[in-house]
């Protein structure tokens, strides 16, 4: 009666286990139940570990939103974590030096992460850049910027006087709610910061005609065009938003550090891009979604805070870690074609 | 038809070749003889399996019934209508590429340069052998391709369209290399869609039709118009319900309209047409391939940006689009005529892509409404008889016929006044084909204007009110509905322009 249905059906949870969400989840609760065994002395089920364990990951977290709408449009985003530095490095200039209010450091850090990914994202769309050359362009441009306001130091709030010593200022409001508690001491702001960005992300890609043409862009962006998709504009319009995670992830870090490192996020976005591909959110774009890159995030940063409790080197993590990003896109690949 | 005297032996014998791909038979039976020292013209409308054939006799398909002989150990060179260059490597490399002189591992780049001078000399050609191909022109590539083929020595040489690209003195250069060719005793096979071509060079013809072997014959005894009807010689069934014709106003109308899809400098694929389409008419545009008739829907629909010339107006009003948008804005819709690679988002579900064009409209605001596209989406694909698993499959698998329902279903979400339809029954089961018939007929009904391609003769004869001819971006007849038989059809396609009508 219908020609596509496949004849018998299989079970339903072995279609889970097929889909990408399936696979993503069965990655997590793995890397769970690892955590489980190897609990460091019941380590891993106290409170403060999850709660850590989510702090440290949500400004990946913030930027694998991003990139998210970035990669399902069929790109990707190198400058991330070169725009996280020059939005910290700025934010702390406003909020320590000039003593600028929040009202007016949030906007002006927003509107640079903005206009960094608005250019990169102009210059691939309208131009017809590579989005690989054009964010790494942005990625040293805005390396370059960020070291270019700080003058290559840290803007910390260590403050030099005219005679060349240094007094302490006190540290700005805004970092000091970006980088409070909440419900009992048990819950960073920073994470409630990144809830709201995947709930921001969840509502364009899934209920905003801008996130079903970045699905239609790049599935088939030849097919898009012809059914009068705006390619150029949505596709600008992802890295701009790309940029402005960006720019709250930097303000996260700034607050976080209680200064502006012109060093910081070097090597966030392949972070961020490990994220979103360990979710099951296709490179090669129009698949995916961000309830998956929440998965990664979260397989990530446990994978992390479970080596680190059980006191594995740096070396050893960061070579496991390697392993397991293949392991994972291998398997999440074997449900295509 | 096939004469007895078989002296020299051919060089090329095939005999009983079927050819399937899945449940598609497209070569059934075919025999095909070459001799050396022949031209041997291989004729047929559009997928009658001439390439089908060639790629058999190459060795690209190797899993085929029947019997293939080839004589002598030089093997087959096929100059490829699709250029084969690799346009970043010189014209020496592409030439001997995957062969060249080496001594120890280690190319002779003078001897392979020397080479390549003697074999680009043959035609004609005074260039730097050293120079990539992607600095020459589309005329040149095309004469070095034929170089390529040429120095691989073979005797059997397939030549398919050779001549898309040349001008007069290239073709003539080239003609003159075939009779020096044939004088050396090598069989040529040559495909073209020209007929003045076919007159001027061809010594034996053989005609295929959807697939089968109709018959083989010297040139002399095969006179254009004979040709013609062994190429479309089928009887119009009655697989096509009768279109009632529902005329209104003009709709749609052109006046020296070009197209120029790479650009201003180049040729234009459409050169300086003039039509119009009237609401609820149906205007067949005929052609082979080259025949420019889908760079003018593109160039019409906008997808080429603003490389348009000549004036087009809907409804009276000018119109020139500069992107698919406006056009879609502005109540034209296309089907492309193919699918996979331009009409579908397969990754997307049947729904996304059926409300595609038309989100604007679902999406007040910006804010998507899953309960109203999916409405939207029922509401466009159930007078289709869409069988789908669900509105929430990919549209990836669906079969042939499904998706091109799905595309259809896109186009006409946006209400359009004027529909474009590029081969809308391409690759899909006659059941599919029928029914696509059906809702074209109720369009013309509500008042759409559809220009039609089809490359399948009976299609474009039943469906249209008007034909419409085009050879080369230019139009050759302008046939109506009486007028316009197969062979007219195809004597224009070839481009042989009407004399008086």
């Amino acid at each position: 009666m219908n020609d596509t249905a496949d004849a018998a059906r299989p079970p339903a949870w072995k279609t889970f286990l097929g889909s990408p969400g399936g696979r993503a989840l069965l990655a997590l609760v793995l890397v769970l139940a690892a955590g489980a065994a190897f609990n460091a002395d019941g380590a891993f089920f106290k409170i403060g570990t999850h709660r850590d364990t989510l702090r440290q990951a949500s400004v990946y977290g913030i930027l694998a939103c991003g990139m998210t709408l970035v990669i399902i449009s069929g790109g990707i985003d190198l400058a991330v974590g070169s725009v996280v530095a020059l939005t910290a490095v700025c934010a702390a200039t406003m909020a320590i030096h000039w003593n600028w209010p929040a009202w007016e450091v949030v906007p002006a850090s927003l509107a640079i992460g903005g206009a960094c990914g608005t250019i990169a994202g102009f210059i691939t769309a309208a131009w017809k850049v590579q989005p690989f050359i054009a964010t790494l362009a942005m990625m040293v441009f805005a390396r370059g910027l960020a070291k270019y306001a700080s003058g290559g130091m840290k803007v910390s709030t260590a403050v030099q006087n005219a005679d060349g010593t240094y007094h302490y200022v006190e540290v700005p409001t805004l970092f000091r709610v970006i980088d409070h508690r909440i419900l009992g001491g048990n819950l960073s702001m920073v994470t409630v910061i990144f809830i709201i960005c995947v709930a921001l992300a969840w509502l364009a890609l899934s209920r905003h005609r801008w996130g079903r043409y970045l699905y239609a862009i790049g599935g088939n962006e030849e097919a898009a065009r012809l059914s009068g998709v705006p390619v150029v504009g949505a596709k600008v319009c992802a890295y701009a938003a790309s940029g402005l995670f960006a720019a709250v992830a930097g303000l996260c870090q700034a607050a976080q550090e209680q200064q502006g490192d012109p060093e910081a996020g070097a090597g966030y976005e392949l972070v961020a891009i490990a994220m979103v591909v360990i979710g099951g959110t296709s490179l090669m774009g129009g698949r995916g979604g961000i309830g998956l890159t929440l998965l990664g995030v979260l397989t990530i940063g446990y994978l992390d805070k479970i080596l680190s409790i059980n006191a594995v080197p740096e070396a050893g993590r960061l070579v496991l870690t390697g392993v397991i990003i293949v392991a994972a896109v291998m398997t999440q690949r074997r449900n295509r074609t | 038809m096939p004469e007895a005297n078989s002296n020299p032996p051919p060089l090329v014998r095939m005999s009983g070749i079927t050819k399937r791909f899945g449940p598609v038979t497209v070569l059934r039976d075919v025999q095909f003889e070459c001799r050396a020292g022949e031209v041997h013209v291989l004729a047929g409308e559009n997928g009658a399996g001439k390439s089908t054939l060639i790629k058999i006799l190459a060795g690209v398909h190797t899993e085929f019934e029947g019997r293939l002989e080839i004589n002598g150990s030089r093997g087959v060179a096929v100059i490829h209508q699709e250029l084969s260059l690799i346009g970043s490597m010189s014209v020496a490399d592409n030439i001997f590429l995957g062969r060249a002189p080496a001594r120890a591992g280690f190319v002779c780049a003078a001897r392979q340069e020397q080479d390549s001078r003697r074999w680009t000399a043959q035609l004609g050609l005074d260039i730097d052998v050293r120079q990539p191909v992607e600095k020459f022109p589309a005329a040149i590539q095309q004469l070095i391709e034929i170089a390529k083929a040429l120095s691989q020595d073979a005797r059997v040489i397939v030549m398919d369209e050779p001549t898309s690209a040349l001008n007069a003195p290239e073709v003539a250069r080239l003609f003159a290399l075939i009779q020096s060719l044939k004088a050396r005793g090598c069989a040529i096979i040559y495909i073209t869609h020209k007929m003045e071509e076919i007159e001027r060079i061809a010594d034996r013809i053989t005609v295929l039709r959807d697939g089968q072997w109709i018959g083989t014959a010297p040139a002399a005894e095969l006179p254009a118009p004979k040709l013609i009807q062994w190429m479309v010689g089928r009887e119009l069934g009655e697989q096509f319900p009768r279109r009632v014709p529902h005329s209104g106003g003009e709709r749609l109308r052109l006046e020296n309209f070009s197209v120029f899809p790479t650009g201003f400098s180049a040729r234009p694929a459409v050169n300086q047409i003039s039509l119009s389409a009237r609401a609820g008419e149906v205007v067949g545009i005929g052609g082979l391939q080259g025949s420019g008739a889908s760079e003018l829907f593109l160039g019409l629909f906008g997808a080429y940006g603003s490389r348009t010339s000549g004036a087009a107006q809907m409804d009276g009003r000018p119109c020139r689009f500069a992107s698919p948008r406006q056009a879609i804005g502005s109540g034209v819709a296309l089907l492309t005529n193919d699918r996979k690679a331009t009409g579908l988002v397969l990754s997307l579900s049947v729904a996304a892509n059926a409300t595609l064009a038309g989100l604007p409209a679902l999406s007040p605001g910006g804010w998507r409404s899953p309960a109203r596209e999916r409405a939207a989406a029922e509401k466009m694909t159930g007078p289709m008889r869409l069988r789908a698993a669900s509105l929430d499959a990919e549209a990836g698998t669906l079969s042939g016929g499904n998706q091109q329902k799905v595309a259809l279903a896109k186009s006409l979400q946006t209400r359009p006044r004027l529909l474009l339809l590029d081969e809308p029954t391409r690759g899909i089961d006659v059941g599919a084909k029928r029914e696509i018939y059906q809702l074209v007929d109720e369009w013309t009904a509500q008042g759409i204007a559809i220009l039609l391609i089809t490359s399948e003769m009976p299609e474009l004869l039943t469906l249209s009110d008007r034909v419409i001819v085009l050879h080369r971006g230019r139009i050759t007849a302008e046939l109506a509905r009486g007028q316009a038989t197969p062979e007219a059809v195809l004597a224009a396609a070839m481009g042989q322009t009407t004399e008086e009508l």
